[in-house]
C-alpha cells in the first residue's frame, strides 16, 4: 500500500517527461495526402453504415408515424366535412351486383377518379395491428388503371414492407376472413381477406378486373394489395386478395372494430 | 484530417471533447433530417412493390 502512496507522490512531483511534438517525427507531403484520403473512406464507410442504419429504424419509425397521422387528419376533414377537395362520388355502379355479399345501407357509392397524387382513402387491417391505418398515396399507392373502392372490378394498391415505413410488413400474416376497412369521404368499405398469391414482378393479371382472367367481365368487388417478396429481396411479388362484404355511410358510423381508431 | 482539428479545437482535453461531441451531434441531426431524406428520395425504389411490364 505505502509502495503505491509513493509511486503516487513521486509521479506528481516530478514533471511531465512525455513531450507531446517532439515524439512523432515530421510527415511528409505523399503521407499526408494519404492519411487524409485514409481517413476520408474511413469517413465515407462510417456514413454509408449510418444511412443504412437510419434508413431501416429511424426513417421508418418516423414515416410510419407520419403516414398514421397523415391518415388521421384526412379522416378529421371528412368527419367534419372540411375536406372539399375529392370530386363528388357518383351513384352506385349500375351493373347489377352477382356478389353474396348484402349491403343495408344500399349500394356501395363509387368514388370518382382522382387526380394523381390525390389523397382519397385511408386503410385499416386489424391484423396488421390494432392501430394500423394507412394513407392512400401517404403509405401505400392506388394503381391508376384499376377500379376504385366499392366499384364492380378490382381496386389495387401497393405499399413496401422492407422500409418506407414498411406499411405491409404483415402482409404474409393475413388470415382467411380478416377484415380490410377502405375509409374514403363517403364511408367505410369492409373487404374480407380471402388469400395470398406469390407472383413475378412482371405478373400483372394480379390487378385485372377478375384477378389473372384478362378481359373478362368483372362480377365481384375485390381488392388487392401487392407488396414485395422475399423481404429485402423482393424477386417477387406477394399478394393478397379480398372481396367486398360489407359498406356502411359515414352517417352510420365507422365499423366497431375500428371505431376507436378512425381519426385519432 | 481528425488530427488537425484536435489540434484546432480551445480548451483543455475535456472541453475539446465535449465540444466534439456537440459538433457529432449537429452533424448526425443534419444527416438524418435533410441529407438523408435527400439521398433516399434520390434512389427509394418505387418499383419494388407493385406489379408491371
Amino acid at each position: 500500500m505505502s509502495d503505491l502512496l509513493d509511486l503516487v507522490n513521486s509521479a506528481e512531483d516530478e514533471p511531465p517527461k512525455r513531450p507531446r511534438r517532439q515524439k512523432t517525427p515530421r510527415r511528409g507531403v505523399a503521407s499526408r495526402i494519404v492519411g487524409v484520403f485514409g481517413e476520408l473512406l474511413i469517413t465515407a464507410g462510417v456514413l454509408v453504415l449510418l444511412f443504412l442504419g437510419w434508413q431501416f429504424s429511424l426513417n421508418g419509425i418516423m414515416l410510419s408515424n407520419h403516414q398514421s397521422s397523415d391518415a388521421s387528419s384526412l379522416s378529421q376533414s371528412w368527419a367534419t366535412g372540411s375536406g372539399s377537395s375529392t370530386p363528388p362520388s357518383t351513384a352506385a355502379a349500375s351493373a347489377p351486383p352477382t356478389t353474396t355479399a348484402s349491403f343495408p345501407f344500399g349500394e356501395p357509392p363509387v368514388l370518382a377518379t382522382p387526380s394523381a397524387a390525390q389523397e382519397f382513402a385511408v386503410v385499416y387491417v386489424p391484423r396488421f395491428g390494432s392501430d394500423f391505418k394507412k394513407l392512400n398515396n401517404g403509405g401505400a399507392g392506388h394503381y391508376p388503371s384499376t377500379q376504385m373502392p366499392g366499384q364492380v372490378g378490382n381496386f389495387a394498391i401497393a405499399a413496401h414492407r422492407d422500409g418506407w415505413g414498411s406499411p405491409f410488413l404483415k402482409i404474409n400474416e393475413l388470415q382467411v376472413g380478416d377484415p380490410i376497412y377502405v375509409e374514403t369521404q363517403d364511408g367505410w368499405y369492409t373487404y374480407t381477406f380471402r388469400g395470398l398469391e406469390y407472383v413475378t414482378p412482371y405478373g400483372v393479371g394480379v390487378i385485372d378486373p377478375v384477378p389473372q382472367v384478362p378481359g373478362a367481365t368483372p362480377t365481384d368487388r375485390l381488392i388487392t394489395l401487392t407488396s414485395c417478396n422475399p423481404l429485402y429481396i423482393a424477386s417477387e411479388r406477394i399478394i393478397a386478395y379480398g372481396v367486398l362484404t360489407g359498406w356502411q355511410p359515414r352517417s352510420a358510423g365507422a365499423p366497431a372494430e375500428i371505431a376507436g381508431i378512425v381519426g385519432a | 484530417m481528425y488530427a488537425a482539428l484536435w489540434r484546432i479545437l480551445p480548451g483543455p482535453v475535456w472541453a475539446r471533447i465535449l465540444i466534439l461531441l456537440v459538433l457529432l451531434a449537429a452533424v448526425l441531426f443534419v444527416l438524418a433530417f435533410w441529407v438523408f431524406p435527400w439521398i433516399d428520395y434520390l434512389t427509394a425504389p418505387v418499383q419494388d412493390v407493385t406489379v408491371d411490364r
